[in-house]
This record gives C-alpha cells, sequence and structure tokens, in this order.
C-alpha cells in the first residue's frame, strides 16, 4: 500500500487536478485503489471523455515512464511483447562463415538482435513505468487472451534467452471504447470504471484547465453548446475533447463569445459526420443559445 | 484505527454479504470480485458511505448496464451516514479464506464458472452439431411436399416438423479476411522470421523459404425479424433459421420487431428453441402488432452501430415491407444501415408469389440498399438463404 504518495482518494483527487486532471469522485477511488490493489484499471466510455488522459497524468504524477500500447485488429505477440532483428541475424549470419561456425550460434540470440515491444519494456521497466493499453477492444480475442497471460504474470519466457519478469509489476490502464464487449476472464482481474460526459459546470472547468487561454464566458458558452448537441439525435456524440478543440479553434479566430456565424464557421471541430452536421447547422440557434426551445 | 477485532469481523462479514446478494440478483460477482472488494475497502481505510460506493462499482462491476442494480442493492444494504473502519492491510489469503469458509458452496461454483469461460476461450460451441450438413440429406418425398409448402399453410404437426427440418439446415458462415497473418505452405507474404529459423539447419543458406497469408474469421450474422401481423407463421420460421444460424456460427444476433425493436439474442441461446421462441414471444409486447421498420431500424443504427457485432456483419432483414411510417425514414435508416453492414439481404415471403412486385411504399424505399432480395415463405428459400449467406 506505500506504492501511493497520497494518504487519501481526496489527496489524490487534488493532485490530479493540480496537473490538469479533473477526476470525479469514482474516478478516483477507482485509480486509487488499482494503483493500491496493484490490479490494472479498465476505463471504458465514449471517445473523447479523457480514457487515454488518465494514464498520461498518472505517469506524470507518479513520474514514471509512459509506455503506450496501440491496440489494433490484427495485433499479435512479435508486435505487443517482443520480436527478432531479423536482417541484423541475417548478416550475421552471412559474417560467421567466415569464422567457425558452432561457437557463435548463440550469439544470433543475444539482446543486440531483440527488438523490444511495448510489453516488454513495460516488464523490464516493472515499478518504473505506467503501461497504457489503449483501444484494447480494436484487437481480437486471441489477443485479449494473450493479454490476460501477461498481465497476470508480468513474466514471460524468450526461449533463447530465459525468463523476464518483473520484479513489481507497472501501473496498467486499460482502454476500450466499447464496441465490443471485453471478455469477462480479463474484466475479473481489472478494477473498473465507466467514464461519462462531464456535466455543465465540470466541463467549463475541464476547459479551462485544459486550455487556460480561453475566457471563462466562452468556456461556458463552448460547454453549454457541446451539452446541447449531446442532446440531440445525432450518430457520434462529441467528446471533452471535441470541446476543448472547438474552444481552440474559436479563440484562434479571436472571437470571445461563441455566436451563430462563428459556430457554424468551427462546427467541424466537433462533429465530424455529415449527417450531424446538416442537422446542427439546421438547429444553429438552438445550439447556441439554447433558450430557443424553451420559447417554443 | 481503533476498531475492535470483533466490528472488523462483522463489517467484512457485511461487505462479503453484500457481494453476494449481487450475485443473487443475478450480477455475475465472483468471489474473487468480492476479495477485491474487501481488500479495497481496507486500502481506502476508514470510508463513508459515498467511498464505499465507488469502491464497489470499481471491483464488484464492470458493465455500465449493471450499475442500475448495483445501486437498488446498495440502497438496500447500506443506510445513510454508515462508516465501515477496516484497520488492515489484510493479505488476499485471509480473505478469500474467509469468504471460503463461511460460504462453503461459493468454492464449487467458481469452479464452474471458471470451466465455461475456459470453454469459450478456445471458441467450442456447445451447440455443435456433429451431424451438421449430413442431416439435411433426408429424400422423401413427403419432404419434397413440404419443402415447397407456404409456412402460412401448413398444420400444426406439420409445422413442428418443419421447424425440425428448419433447425438441421446447413447455414453457411459468411466469412471475411482478417489483418492477422497465418503461417502457410505458400502466400502474399514472405516470412522472414521461419525462413531464417529454417537457414539455421543449412549452414544458414536461406535454402527453404517460408510464407505467411492472412486468415478467414466469420462474419457477424444479424438477423432483423418481422414479427407483425401476417408474418407471424414466417417469423417463427425465421426463428428456427436463426437458432440453426447460431449453431452453425459463432457470432448471431437476433432482433425482432414490430412497432419497436427487441434484441433477442439471449433469450435464443438455450437449449430449447421452442421453449424460447414462446418466451420470445412473452417477452415482446407488440408480437403481430403493426409494422414500424424504418423506427425499428433507426433504433438498431443508433445503438449498435459502434458495436462490432454490426460492423461489418451480414444483415438478414425479414419483412414483408408493409410499413406503417414514413417511407423517408426507413430510405434513410437502410441507407446507413448498408454503411456498416457488408450485405444486406432482404427475406420477402410475399416474393414466393409469381404476381409480386414489390411496390408497397417501405419495399420500394429500401429496394436501393438490399443487395440480395429473395422469397422467404417455403423450406426451399430458407435451403437457398442459407446458401447465399456464404458467397
Amino acid at each position: 500500500m506505500g506504492r501511493l504518495p497520497y494518504a487519501s482518494v481526496e489527496a489524490l483527487q487534488e493532485a490530479l487536478r493540480a496537473r490538469h486532471y479533473l477526476a470525479d469522485r469514482g474516478l478516483a477511488t477507482a485509480i486509487y485503489l488499482a494503483i493500491s490493489l496493484d490490479k490494472p484499471l479498465l476505463l471504458e466510455g465514449e471517445a473523447g471523455v479523457g480514457k487515454t488522459e488518465v494514464a498520461k497524468v498518472l505517469a506524470d504524477l507518479l513520474g514514471r515512464d509512459l509506455i503506450r500500447l496501440q491496440c489494433y485488429e490484427g495485433i499479435d505477440a512479435s508486435q505487443a511483447l517482443y520480436e527478432w532483428n531479423y536482417s541484423r541475424q541475417l548478416i550475421a549470419v552471412r559474417a560467421m562463415q567466415d569464422v567457425t561456425a558452432e561457437t557463435h550460434v548463440e550469439d544470433l540470440f543475444g539482446p543486440e538482435f531483440l527488438v523490444e515491444r511495448p510489453l516488454l519494456a513495460a516488464i523490464r521497466a516493472g515499478s518504473k513505468a505506467v503501461l497504457l493499453v489503449d483501444e484494447l477492444d480494436r484487437a481480437d480475442d486471441e489477443f485479449e487472451a494473450f493479454l490476460l497471460e501477461v498481465l497476470s504474470e508480468f513474466a514471460v519466457t524468450i526461449p533463447e534467452i530465459g525468463r523476464v519478469a518483473a520484479e513489481e509489476p507497472p501501473v496498467v490502464v486499460v482502454t476500450s471504447n466499447r464496441t465490443r464487449e471485453l471478455h469477462d476472464a480479463l474484466k475479473r482481474r481489472c478494477l473498473y470504471h465507466w467514464i461519462d460526459h462531464p456535466g455543465l459546470e465540470r466541463e467549463v472547468e475541464i476547459v479551462r484547465a485544459r486550455a487556460p487561454e480561453v475566457p471563462e464566458a466562452l468556456a461556458r458558452d463552448v460547454a453549454a453548446a457541446v451539452n446541447r448537441l449531446r442532446s440531440f439525435d445525432i450518430a457520434k456524440r462529441p467528446g471533452v475533447a471535441e470541446t476543448i478543440d472547438w474552444a481552440h479553434a474559436v479563440v484562434f479566430l479571436g472571437v470571445d463569445r461563441l455566436d451563430q456565424e462563428t459556430a457554424a464557421a468551427t462546427l467541424g471541430t466537433v462533429l465530424k459526420d455529415h449527417d450531424d452536421l446538416r442537422l446542427a447547422t439546421e438547429h444553429l440557434a438552438e445550439v447556441v443559445e439554447g433558450d430557443h426551445d424553451a420559447e417554443g | 484505527m481503533t476498531t475492535t477485532p470483533r466490528a472488523e469481523a462483522e463489517a467484512l462479514e457485511r461487505l462479503i454479504g453484500f457481494g453476494r446478494d449481487l450475485r443473487r440478483r443475478g450480477l455475475p460477482v465472483g468471489t474473487g470480485r468480492i476479495v477485491t472488494f474487501c481488500r479495497g475497502a481496507a486500502a481506502l481505510g476508514a470510508l463513508d458511505r459515498d467511498g464505499l460506493y465507488w469502491a464497489g462499482r470499481a471491483s464488484l462491476i464492470s458493465r455500465p448496464e449493471d450499475v442500475p442494480a448495483f445501486d437498488a442493492a446498495f440502497e438496500d444494504w447500506f443506510r445513510q451516514g454508515i462508516r465501515i473502519e477496516l484497520d488492515l492491510p489484510m493479505p488476499d489469503d485471509e480473505v478469500a479464506d474467509a469468504v471460503a469458509r463461511r460460504h462453503e458452496p461459493l468454492a464449487g461454483l467458481e469452479v464452474e464458472e471458471e470451466a465455461i469461460v475456459a470453454r469459450e476461450w478456445h471458441g467450442l460451441e456447445e451447440g455443435d452439431e456433429p451431424e451438421g450438413e449430413a442431416a439435411i440429406r433426408i429424400v422423401a418425398s413427403a419432404y419434397e411436399v413440404l419443402r415447397e409448402k407456404s409456412f402460412a399453410d401448413l398444420t400444426e404437426e406439420e409445422r413442428a416438423r418443419v421447424s425440425h427440418l428448419i433447425r438441421r439446415l446447413a447455414v453457411r458462415v459468411p466469412l471475411r479476411r482478417t489483418r492477422r497473418y497465418r503461417r502457410a505452405s505458400s502466400g502474399a507474404r514472405f516470412d522472414v522470421k521461419r525462413t531464417l529459423r529454417r537457414s539455421l539447419r543449412t549452414q544458414g543458406e536461406p535454402f527453404h523459404r517460408a510464407w505467411r497469408e492472412r486468415g478467414t474469421r466469420a462474419r457477424p450474422l444479424v438477423l432483423i425479424l418481422d414479427i407483425s401481423g401476417s408474418m407471424a407463421p414466417y417469423a417463427r420460421a425465421l426463428m428456427q433459421f436463426a437458432y440453426a444460424a447460431m449453431a452453425a456460427g459463432r457470432r448471431v444476433e437476433v432482433f425482432v420487431f414490430g412497432t419497436r425493436l427487441t434484441r433477442v439474442t439471449r433469450t435464443l441461446r438455450t437449449k430449447d428453441p421452442d421453449r424460447a421462441i414462446h418466451e420470445i414471444g412473452r417477452q415482446v409486447a407488440d408480437w403481430e402488432g403493426g409494422t414500424r421498420i424504418g423506427e425499428s431500424l433507426k433504433t438498431l443504427v443508433d445503438g449498435w452501430s459502434q458495436r462490432a457485432a454490426i460492423r461489418g456483419a451480414v444483415a438478414v432483414i425479414c419483412s414483408d415491407g408493409l410499413e406503417r411510417g414514413e417511407p423517408d425514414l426507413l430510405r434513410a435508416q437502410m441507407a446507413k444501415l448498408r454503411r456498416l453492414v457488408h450485405k444486406i439481404v432482404w427475406v420477402n415471403p410475399l416474393k414466393g408469389s409469381p404476381r409480386y412486385e414489390p411496390l408497397a411504399r417501405g419495399m420500394a424505399a429500401a429496394l436501393p440498399s438490399i443487395d440480395v432480395f429473395i422469397p422467404g415463405h417455403n423450406l426451399e428459400s430458407l435451403e437457398a438463404l442459407g446458401r447465399v449467406l456464404g458467397d
């Protein structure tokens, strides 16, 4: 339990805030427990709610390296764990032929030929790293099973070198956009938190923390507009990341309050679907000012 | 940190009891999760109701759908203003022992859960029928008659026999190429790794070359069945077909709709399809009501478009296309669905009649987005559907 330099969830929350990450009590508790109990933290939620950011801020907070494994369909052990540097090995084989061979074959599988991938890097770094397994739902079942094995042992056996084990496991953050259900065996091993879209007040705070150059009033305008957009019947609800992008874009144009004209020009930073854009443009007054639906 | 051992034991008992109650309420909470929950509570030291709530949320459940049930249970178990104090750096084994000792049956249950998981993990299907394709090749004249008779005209006895036959239909599972490469004797990609390893046997000369190629994987199959009015006999037959598809392919989603869409995949995933279909009939309120295809498809597209169960799937819609809602909505939703899935097959029992033309407004609106349009009024046409899926 001595691994986390904070005595309580509130202290952790405060430290995260100092690094411009505003976590609510639920998320802070999940982070606190994941680190205290040495368990991976599984974060799910819609795109853009700040799942990946948690790993980054944790690495910063704990003064550790962030090792990131981005998942994609077809990812396998050679891309996630380690691989041999074949071209170097081939050259070495050629070079060996001049000398008496036999004795050198083992050298071909020495550390200088090993290409380290994120998982091996994380095992070797152990408690000096934060491992981020990003968008695990994109990988396939086979990879999930493989990852489960690595996460439970934090050790791998490389036939030619031997066993590599972490003295202390790294902090692990796994994220998923929930395009598919992750397997229960993996979920059971993790602590879980679903990150929701923040409420209006919190979102204003987040924009202010992340983009200090955005004036308070504008941050409120933009956050309120995004909040209204989320209640529309749209295909892809914008996340906090989009809110921040939008605020940035408006500030860049030198405008200090969000009006319909500016909104129309910059809506592409928030909505990335043709049908959604059309719907929002048609109801632009409602999106920007909000009180129109109240009036009628 | 002034708690007495007795108070502590009571607190622990309460936490364990809560976890076990969640399981009784149908949430997947195993011993491992309960142990994590207790350790979490201990790690937090003294905690108020809020802290306990979030510790439970993080450790006991892992699906947003389970939150309401969790909240309800939490409400029942922990009154306002409760405070739990556990003064322990508690080694896992001790809690695990405590859990196991107090509740003997738990241990056995857990083993079974693990066994199920292991089975799923290796992709074995419980419903796999060893007889498979051969089963359908019963040639008898009576069978030929049954094959061509419309589902709507079947007697009770015939219906029972036909549904048995449908269940044995060989459903081809649509495949797609994966991005994962596997070993092959010849193929598109040179396998440097294996070539090099083999070359060690021939003094470093890459004499035997090795290759890799992309594997194949079953596409998900999505069945969207109309259960309104006149479609009922056909829907029942298609439901049997869905059952056969589930036994043959691994990823099948089944939705039914009349005025609104209901997912029935879970109910259908049982041993006894007749009972499952009966059960679905009870669950789905608008069985044999009106038809709102557009709105039902919208529910599907909105709620499921981000899911792997739909993306790249082969979608089979079975309906007569007699839309009560707006044809424009149907047209737009069909176009959206078309962009999400690999192929749309529309099964229309009315198409079995030689004089049929797709003039109904709904059918006309859907037509531009349909890849394959086939009848589905008898066993013969369902066999054809089974074949179409694999192409």
